[in-house]
């Protein structure tokens, strides 16, 4: 067994080993910590499939995550409001289902990745970053210009949406769910990077051109992967709707694009429990260097350019070796 | 019939025109050396036949007009190349570049680690930690598992030590004996291309100037248009 998988199975026994000291010692503001860690990570995690595999350095992920945010959102206010999502040319309700909202999460955020993928993705390196950013300032307008559902001020919804058998109330048992749909999505991840797909996307990362020589086209690899990272991102997006009670057009915003990246690279881009040691370390530092002063970015500036510059596997190279396991 | 038809090839980079009439036929099974002094048009009617340069003129594989398809779809027809220079992708290992490429056929992992057993040996090692020789075994290993009707081999010996050598010369003959690939390879050492190959063309400043049986080839023209 390698260091990596070692330190992947640490880092998971912590996520549910926290929450349940949490829990004993009735601390349940740590459990929210852990949720919002979590979720960070599992929209971080869709990023890597695109960033760590593919290569696309894409400034513009928020907007699935908005987009999860805001099928959410305007679900569950028609569903909580009694008023139908749409009555013409036939009537559709809002939900307060969260299975039926994240399938809608996900679908919603996989076509738009789509759209914005067939797009941006025939420009590399510096014009990729700016189009996948020019979506994202987009969607963040579009969003404030909506009045219909909260514009500006965003949307509070008033009770969390429900699972069946579950009581997401609990904080309990809504940590559980997002850390199972986390486990699924980093256990789909491994098995994709090790798949032929994987593989091969990886490969268009490297050398594109030798890979179309085998007669596999690196465009349609990098859509694929930039669908199912959007996709992924966007049900980060619902859950995180779902954990605060509210949207805003900040979940569009560029910073928060930065934000998940930033969680990538300081867990290790490309590794797979990369965007879980990011996550985990960004609200830790979040949590106690923003207890101590309001400008906590600066050290999380700091840390991040060290990391950069020293650490090239991040906090998971830093500890299990600069090389990828191939386990 | 012809699995590839080059006639009157013409390409250029820029203003700079490469090639000036390539004429070439490869059929099903054959073995043919693409011969010619550094800078006559080799590697450049590779990249013409591979799609990796736009180009003029009759360029056909098993009767399908390859200017109509872009690289991936020319290479799925059939057309394996082992590129000048290896390049392998780096940060996978020796399998997965083998798996990362594989389509269906005859053509899989058992076979080609028996075609060269150094890659069974380092099947769980980094491509970028192997040998120049053994990166060369993966690069014709990684072409092989696309199952291609044609596989093209450009300078595949070029700066390795002679046992490597041997050893990849020995697998060409083995290609050649045991299936009906056909094979067109590009190399300086006149010797072994003479035992593998059943013709030869050579090119002089991006023409066909000689073509026929290896047989055929004398010192005459070896001398004039390979310097050899």
């Amino acid at each position: 067994m390698s260091r990596e998988t070692l330190f992947n199975a640490a880092l998971l026994l912590g996520l549910l080993l926290v929450p349940i000291w949490a829990l004993l010692t009735d601390e349940p503001f740590t459990i929210t910590l852990a949720t919002r860690a979590v979720i960070l990570a599992l929209a971080a995690a869709g990023l890597n499939i695109a960033l760590g595999i593919g290569g696309l350095v894409s400034l513009g992920h928020a907007v699935f995550f908005g987009i999860g945010g805001y099928a959410m959102g305007i679900l569950a206010h028609h569903a909580q409001g009694f008023t139908p999502l749409m009555e013409w040319p036939f009537v559709i309700e809002g939900t307060k289902s969260m299975p039926v909202i994240w399938l809608l999460a996900i679908v919603v955020s996989a076509l738009a990745a789509l759209v914005i993928g067939l797009l941006s993705l025939r420009t590399t390196g510096a014009y990729f970053i700016m189009i996948t950013l020019a979506f994202g300032q987009m969607f963040y307008y579009f969003a404030i210009s909506w009045s219909a559902y909260g514009g500006e001020d965003g949307m509070s919804i008033y009770v969390r949406n429900d699972f069946p058998g579950l009581n997401t109330l609990a904080p309990i048992q809504f940590y559980g769910l997002c850390l199972a749909l986390l486990v699924v999505v980093l256990v789909f991840s491994a098995r994709l990077r090790r798949a032929p797909f994987g593989l091969s996307l990886n490969a268009a990362r490297q050398v594109p051109a030798r890979l179309e020589a085998v007669g596999l086209d690196p465009m349609r690899l990098k859509l694929v992967a930039f669908v199912i990272s959007g996709a992924i991102t966007g049900l980060a997006g619902a859950l995180f709707a779902d954990l605060n009670r509210f949207v805003s057009p900040t979940m569009f915003s560029w910073q928060f694009s930065g934000e998940i990246m930033v969680l990538v690279i300081l867990g290790g881009v490309g590794r797979l429990f990369g965007p879980v040691a990011g996550a985990v370390t960004f609200v830790a530092l979040e949590h106690v260097l923003g207890g101590l002063t309001e400008f906590w970015h600066i050290y999380l500036g700091l840390i991040l350019l060290g990391v950069v510059l020293f650490a090239r596997g991040g906090i998971t190279g830093l500890i299990a070796g600069r090389e990828a396991s191939h386990d | 019939m012809s699995l590839l038809t080059v006639k009157g090839l013409t390409a250029s980079y820029g203003v700079s025109q490469a090639l000036f009439g390539v004429d070439l036929d490869i059929a099903a099974g054959e073995v043919v050396a693409l011969m010619g002094r550094n800078g006559m048009g080799k590697s450049t009617t590779v990249k013409a036949i591979c799609r990796m340069i736009s180009a003029q003129g009759e360029l056909r594989f098993d009767g399908q007009d390859l200017h109509a398809l872009p690289s991936h779809k020319a290479a799925r027809l059939g057309l394996g190349l082992v590129p000048e220079g290896r390049r392998c992708f780096r940060d996978l290992t020796v399998a997965e570049n083998l798996l990362a490429t594989s389509r269906p056929g005859a053509w899989d992992m058992t076979k080609v680690t028996t075609l060269f057993p150094r890659l069974g040996e380092r099947h769980s090692q980094l491509a970028a930690s192997l040998s120049g020789g053994e990166q060369q075994m993966l690069a014709i290993g990684r072409a092989l598992m696309t199952n291609p009707r044609l596989l093209i081999l450009d300078e595949a010996t070029e700066g390795l030590a002679p046992i490597i050598r041997q050893e990849i010369w020995a697998a060409i003959t083995r290609l050649k004996a045991d299936t009906d690939m056909a094979i067109l390879v590009i190399d300086k050492t006149l010797a072994e291309l003479a035992q593998v190959s059943d013709r030869a063309v050579v090119l002089e400043r991006g023409r066909t100037v000689w073509s026929g049986a290896m047989a055929a080839l004398t010192p005459d023209v070896t001398e004039r248009y390979v310097g050899v």
